[in-house]
């Protein structure tokens, strides 16, 4: 869900922007990471734990925690809440180590 | 490799204040940060500061962030390397950096380590389900991006930063059901808890949180009494519903990149834990090698900002190009360090650096 009313800060309309989770289109907003435009559309499971396959969202929003891993345009281990948004990026919820291709 | 006088890792306030004061000096600066824009943590607190003019009183955190940038603005000998990340610091000041998919190496004559502190985290049955933030998590989510963490939310922890996200939460519209804090006494300014109190959110001290209840997400918690010795006192469980829970119970130095080069660190409890050893210039036990900020110590932005000033004359003088001004501005700077310790929080603080003291008059 998004704030629409704020008594300090403004939020002005912004361009939607496209992507593509678990295999459908969503929409994100303009200035979104992947991690706040997945959790605006109450997307909040991100990746699943290694061993024992538990629900994992993020923790840190800024980088430090790994919690928030995902798999993106093929590539795994990107930290959606400091990657910014792209149109058409491809995001999946990642549940190994990843792996090199 | 590249060439510049001065690598800066870490773009928030201390950071900042750093580069301002090298570029002031004639230094070249290459100031590198991995998030997609400068001021750290400042970008997303949208509260008046504390303390006086000079360190930036009655600004809201994000508009001290703009003047801090605005600083830098035109410099000629700056770069800035935003979505970046350090992934290499070496004895001979080789920084690495991963950037734009492409792996950069540079050589630094001089290395400010500026990356400020992380969130500590608390242990509690089921303390992995989404849905658990930390304080600063939610506070990067509402503000900076406009979305709501939940709708109904308990906070962990009575500490400035539970107190004040608490009130940020109220304002985007989210409902805090109460703050929650295992210590007998409230942990952050007065003028804080009374807000929230007036607000009707209740402040439970001497409780804390058993579990987080829920399979896919979280739905609710489980919260228990705890008597003076801090055991839990049988019977007073208690369930309250959410559909959020933050976390708010202190944070880490995060000086990690420095291991890389084997700056020697102790464990100083009143600095936040695990600190690197600095002299009196913020210079590591490697040589050229220096540190401001939460990373050598936990305080406020505006002691960081103080400490970042003084690193950027300190770093000017260590390269033999001392900054015009320099006595004028260290004196300034430092009177206003000590202005800023004389709070009531500044105790721990003092006693921290004390200890430190005493580390580097041994070696």
């Amino acid at each position: 869900m998004r704030i629409d009313k704020h008594p300090i800060l403004s939020f002005p309309k912004k361009e939607e922007i496209s992507f593509i989770f678990e295999g459908e289109r969503v929409q994100g907003l303009e200035g979104d990471t992947i991690a706040s435009a997945l959790h605006a559309l109450d997307i909040k499971t991100l990746s699943y734990s290694i061993k024992k396959h538990r629900p994992r969202g993020f923790y840190c929003a800024i980088g430090n925690c790994a919690s928030c891993n995902m798999i993106v345009n093929g590539v795994p281990n990107v930290r959606t809440c400091i990657t910014p948004l792209e149109k058409d990026m491809i995001v999946e919820r990642q549940t190994n180590k990843g792996e090199l291709k | 490799m590249i060439t510049k006088d001065l690598i800066i890792i870490g773009g928030g306030p201390s950071g900042l204040c750093a580069a301002k004061m090298a570029l002031e000096a004639g230094i070249s600066v290459l100031l590198i940060d991995r998030s997609p824009n400068l001021g750290g943590q400042l970008v997303k607190q949208t509260h008046k500061f504390f303390g006086s003019k000079s360190q930036y009183a009655k600004t809201r955190g994000f508009d001290i962030a703009k003047k801090l940038i605005n600083d830098l603005n035109e410099q000629k000998n700056l770069e800035i390397l935003s979505n970046a990340t350090v992934v290499g610091l070496y004895p001979d000041k080789v920084v690495t950096v991963l950037y734009q998919e492409e792996y950069i190496r540079y050589q630094a004559k001089t290395v400010i380590v500026a990356t400020g502190a992380s969130e500590k985290f608390l242990a509690f049955e089921n303390n992995d389900l989404p849905g658990i933030y930390g304080a600063g998590a939610v506070q990067t989510l509402m503000n900076n991006y406009g979305v709501l963490p939940g709708q109904e939310i308990v906070m962990v922890g009575s500490g400035n930063i539970g107190l004040i996200v608490s009130y940020q939460l109220l304002q985007a519209g989210v409902k805090v059901k109460a703050i929650i804090e295992a210590a007998p006494t409230i942990g952050g300014y007065k003028v804080h808890a009374s807000k929230m109190r007036r607000l009707g959110v209740p402040i439970l001290t001497s409780t804390t949180i058993k579990k987080a209840i829920g399979s896919q997400f979280i739905e609710a918690i489980e919260t228990v009494s705890l008597d003076q010795k801090w055991n839990e006192i049988p019977g007073t469980s208690n369930i309250i519903e959410v559909d959020a829970l933050c976390i708010s119970v202190g944070l880490s130095p995060m000086h990690q990149i420095l291991s890389m080069v084997g700056a020697k660190t102790k464990y100083i409890a009143e600095l936040g834990g695990f600190v690197p050893i600095v002299d009196d210039h913020h210079q590591t036990s490697v040589d050229s090698i220096f540190v401001c900020g939460d990373a050598v110590g936990i305080e406020e932005a505006s002691s960081a900002m103080m400490e970042g000033y003084l690193t950027g004359l300190n770093v000017a003088k260590h390269l033999g190009k001392n900054h015009p001004n320099e006595e004028l501005l260290i004196k300034h700077y430092e009177s206003q360090l000590d202005m800023l310790r004389d709070g009531p929080f500044g105790i721990k603080t003092k006693i921290g650096l004390a200890k430190m003291k005493e580390e580097t008059s041994h070696a």
